[in-house]
């Protein structure tokens, strides 16, 4: 291929030696190249600098508040940092954290996943295409106005709601209510639910629109209805994306600060009903505790940060490596 | 067709199946609407959700033992599906056409000229007046900052990783530009705060900018990444056998060609950082006056100013919060369309 | 068990495109019939009118009358999803279900079709799996992924999985064009068989083909670019080749244009 290029090429341009070539290929031989090559090359390494220097300053300065922590860091249920000596822990941030995400996966999931199935198999053609592009603007609505939304409009909604899950399922413990207002756990999940629902759409709908025709048209001469074909032919090809997708939307839950922290009534319990005001997650109280914090209080909420940081990692990283695999995978089948 | 029935009735017909009209499912949707408002109404619900809900498990149940009934098992159950799907639709909707609605009702309220030029200055929060003039100074320039940072940055570690990238180096990065994309924003700003705790500093604007940055340039390195990718081998080839230096084929050719896809990806990415809250909480403060000088000094931001209006809990606040927020998701909105706008008309031809 | 196929009167549109016009004829049951004709004529197109597969492209529209047996296809109250179950189609590239295993694949059709037992389910797979006359190749590996299988197996592993729910049509859209000459003799020879069973429709490119399988020939034909595909005659397939009614026949045979 070299050669045609270079028989086409105008005569005056001496044709480089094979040597030449190799190092041209590698960018190296000349000043501009050397100044361009070191120039790119020192941003890539200036990113892990500066994720080495994330982990590495976090984990100092979450060293120092530990260290003189009166607490159990892992299990205290309360979090006084300008006490002498101070005691705090991470025990109730952990368990909002998570039991928040849960709900919010639960419900966003399986509607995510829906509305990617209308979008690529159900909706009229003609709606599809305008939907899908406003479900693209509503990811990029910043969280402060969800945040927002969620506490004015939002909360009162939910009063009935929680009447009703009283009524019926107060029984079981997790759903009895005190009648306060519905600034409790089920309503930050369901707020962390409608902000990741977008993403989860996107991605899943890419995923599902991937699927071959030919598949599909497989299932269908076999006498397949619609829902038969999107089991047999869609679900099982875009399972590990909508998986990775799922987790995406997870990592966003776990970290999310604003719209937790205008919608949370927080306080240092845990409580067995999701209905209760209260309770608290890593993000939200860093937020929330930061501005009447001291310098070690400060640190304190900067450890919790790193656990936040390192709970996002794992479930990132988790997310990465499904697609990955499913690169491969589907690489062999193409 | 005229004999087919007689023929029919000695042989049972194995194409035939009752089905439902094609105005099944909108009659089964109206009545389960209709019983769904009357059972909320007869037993004193009072929230809209109730009532919907109720709606959409009528319409879902009734599909099914309609169909499972008229039809068969195998019919009842891809209906019920349809309708699923339509419900979650819908589910979905509501809220954010509320959220949609709320602000733009809200916001238009105090949304004026006056509200745009003016800063909080000595404006109480219960008070009604003010502006966020000094918000909208903010966010510009410590998004302006972030972007001047981190645009360039992730520009050329997106060609580094497509053009140079071979090697342990390479991946390295690649992995990481994966994992900084999924830093919760907070703990961005939690690591710019640790080290002007080292340092005694006091919050500035372009501290939050650091911050912003750092959550811009995984962003940038992905879509320039996208981008980069789609310029074909041959044009590099062809400039290369022109004994043109790598760099300059990469300046000449590959950029141009790629211009537009990568002003979009920083455009998508910029309006994505307009709107945190958290890391400029914590680096930058947040303030009723106006201070331009992004080096020195508490700034506002819009969306801080938010949440600031949003905590005082006075009516007036409100008022003022929504109108920042309508601002807010304007800016952000007209960015994204400009961008994708950009996209569509940069895009490659393609054939018909 | 093979059912004969009477068309009439039939026009396929895609949106307001009429894509064939007015094709009248009939498949007899047992045998194989081929559609040939120059590229974009519609011979694929009229083949997926004969199990409604036309209508799934998105503004594919059908008019007309398609007879199976004594049933119209396009009848009030006749559910698609029964015709594709009676009407078996092979398509042009191999496409088994990558997420399935060789024995899945073959079972796929039943599983949708009521409840058999596991015992039932083994005697239908292997039977249909030698009907395809693949058995002996993949009988270790059943549980293997049916996309590990080389380009002609799968396509005989798809002709398995469209025969195992025992239709009374077998529709071929170009079966072999994908696959090299000797998967393509192990596939003509496998239609060969099949035709005692089966109602056979193969549209083909290659017409040596049509000329070694089938019994009788279409040949399609358009009058320019946009306008609508015909039937131009349909005879045996010996007379076709030999000595055909229409001048265009012969052109198209001899290789004079398509």
């Amino acid at each position: 291929m070299d050669t045609t290029h270079i028989a086409d090429a105008p005569p005056p341009t001496p044709q480089p030696s094979a040597t030449e070539q190799k190092r041209a290929a590698r960018g190296a031989t000349r000043p501009g190249d050397r100044i361009f090559l070191g120039l790119s090359r020192g941003s890539g390494i200036l990113l892990l600098v500066i994720m080495a220097a994330i982990a590495g300053f976090l984990t100092y300065r979450a060293a120092l508040a530990i260290s003189k922590d009166e607490g159990n860091f892992l299990t205290t249920f309360e979090w006084n940092t300008s006490a002498t000596p101070p005691v705090f822990g991470i025990a109730v941030l952990a368990y909002g954290t998570i039991v928040s995400s849960i709900i919010a996966m639960v419900i966003a999931v399986p509607i995510a996943v829906s509305i990617a199935l209308f979008l690529t198999h159900y909706a009229p053609r003609r709606l599809s295409g305008p939907i899908a592009y406003v479900i693209d603007l509503l990811a990029a609505v910043p969280s402060i106005v969800y945040g927002l939304w969620g506490a004015l409009i939002l909360v009162p909604h939910l009063n009935g709601l929680n009447g009703w899950l009283n009524d019926y399922l107060g029984w079981t413990g997790i759903f009895e209510w005190q009648g306060g207002a519905a600034r409790s756990m089920l309503t930050v999940g369901i707020l962390l639910a409608i902000m990741i629902l977008p993403i989860i759409t996107n991605v899943s709908r890419e995923v599902f629109r991937q699927v071959p025709q030919i598949h599909e048209e497989a299932a269908l001469a076999l006498g397949a209805t619609r829902w038969e074909v999107i089991r047999m032919a869609v679900l099982p090809f875009g399972r590990s994306g909508v998986i990775s997708a799922s987790m995406l939307g997870l990592g966003r839950a776990l970290g999310e600060t604003m719209a937790v922290a205008t919608v949370l009534s927080p306080d240092f319990l845990i409580h067995t009903s999701l209905l209760d005001p209260g309770g608290g997650t890593f993000a939200q109280n860093i937020a929330s505790k930061f501005s009447e914090a001291t310098e070690f209080g400060r640190d304190a909420l900067i450890a919790s940060g790193l656990v936040l940081f390192v709970i996002t990692l794992l479930v990132n990283g988790a997310a990465r490596a499904i697609i990955a695999r499913r690169k491969e995978y589907s690489g062999a089948n193409a | 067709m005229s004999t087919a029935p007689s023929l029919a009735g000695k042989r049972p017909s194995t194409l035939r199946g009752a089905s439902l009209p094609k105005w099944a499912p909108w009659a089964i949707g109206a009545a389960s609407i209709a019983l769904g408002f009357g059972i909320s109404t007869a037993a004193g619900l009072a929230s809209d959700i109730q009532w919907a809900l109720i709606a959409a498990l009528l319409y879902v149940i009734g599909t099914y033992v309609i169909s499972a009934w008229i039809e068969n098992r195998r019919q009842a159950k891809d209906r019920v599906v349809t309708s699923m799907v339509w419900v979650a639709f819908l589910l979905a909707v509501v809220p954010l056409a509320s959220l949609v609605w709320s602000t733009v009702q809200r916001g238009i309220k105090v949304l004026d000229g006056y509200f745009l030029t003016h800063s909080m200055g000595v404006v109480a929060d219960s008070e009604p007046g003010g502006g966020i003039y000094h918000a909208i100074l903010g966010t510009l320039e410590q998004v302006g900052l972030a972007t001047l940072i981190a645009a360039p940055i992730g520009v050329l570690t997106a060609i580094y990783l497509v053009e140079y990238g071979r090697g342990s180096l390479a991946r390295a990065v690649t992995f990481f530009v994966d994992v900084m994309t999924g830093i919760p924003s907070i703990v961005a700003g939690l690591f710019i705060l640790s080290i002007m705790l080292m340092f005694e500093m006091e919050p500035f604007g372009f501290a939050g900018s650091l911050a912003l940055a750092i959550l811009m340039m995984p962003v940038v390195v992905r879509s320039t990444e996208e981008m980069l990718k789609l310029v074909p081998n041959e044009l590099r080839e062809a400039s290369l056998a022109l004994g043109v230096p790598k760099w300059r084929t990469i300046m000449k050719v590959v950029l141009p060609t790629s211009l537009g896809g990568i002003i979009t990806g920083i455009m998508l990415s910029i309006a994505r950082i307009a709107g945190e809250t958290a890391p400029v909480l914590l680096l930058v403060f947040g303030s009723k006056f106006i201070n331009s000088n992004p080096f020195d000094g508490a700034q506002a931001s819009l969306p801080l100013y938010i949440y600031q209006q949003y905590g005082s809990g006075e009516a007036p606040a409100y008022d003022r919060a929504w109108a920042a927020s309508l601002t807010l998701i304007a800016f952000v909105m007209i960015l994204n369309m400009v961008a994708r706008g950009i996209a569509r008309w940069k895009a490659p031809k393609t054939g018909r | 068990m093979a059912k004969r196929i009477d068309v009439s009167g039939l026009n396929a549109y895609y949106g307001s495109f009429l894509a064939i016009e007015d094709i009248s004829m009939t498949v007899e049951p047992r045998s194989v019939t081929a559609f040939i004709g120059p590229s974009g004529c519609g011979k694929s197109t009229f083949l997926r009118t004969l199990n409604r597969m036309h209508e799934v492209t998105p503004g594919g529209r059908v008019e007309g009358k398609v007879m199976l047996d004594d049933e119209n296809l396009y009848g009030a109250g006749i559910d698609p999803v029964a015709v594709r179950r009676e009407v078996g189609m092979v398509f042009q590239r191999p496409n088994p279900f990558p997420t399935m295993s060789v024995y899945d694949n073959v079972a796929a059709g039943l599983k949708l079709n009521g409840s058999y037992k596991k015992s039932q389910l083994d005697d239908i797979v292997e039977k249909s799996l030698k009907g395809a006359n693949l058995w002996n190749e993949v009988k270790d590996r059943l549980n293997k992924p049916g996309s590990g299988l080389s380009g002609g197996q799968q396509q005989r592993l798809c002709i398995a999985r469209a025969i195992a729910v025992e239709p009374k049509v077998l529709l071929m859209d170009e079966p072999c064009s994908a696959l090299d000459p000797i998967s393509t003799l192990a596939i003509e020879d496998l239609i060969g068989e099949l035709k005692e069973r089966f109602t056979i429709v193969i549209v083909t490119h290659n017409m040596q083909q049509a000329a070694r399988v089938s019994d009788r020939t279409a040949f399609f034909n358009l009058a320019a670019v946009g306008q609508p595909g015909k039937l131009i005659e349909i005879d045996d397939t010996e007379r076709i080749f030999s000595n055909p009614s229409v001048q265009a026949t012969e052109d198209y045979i001899s290789g004079r244009f398509g």
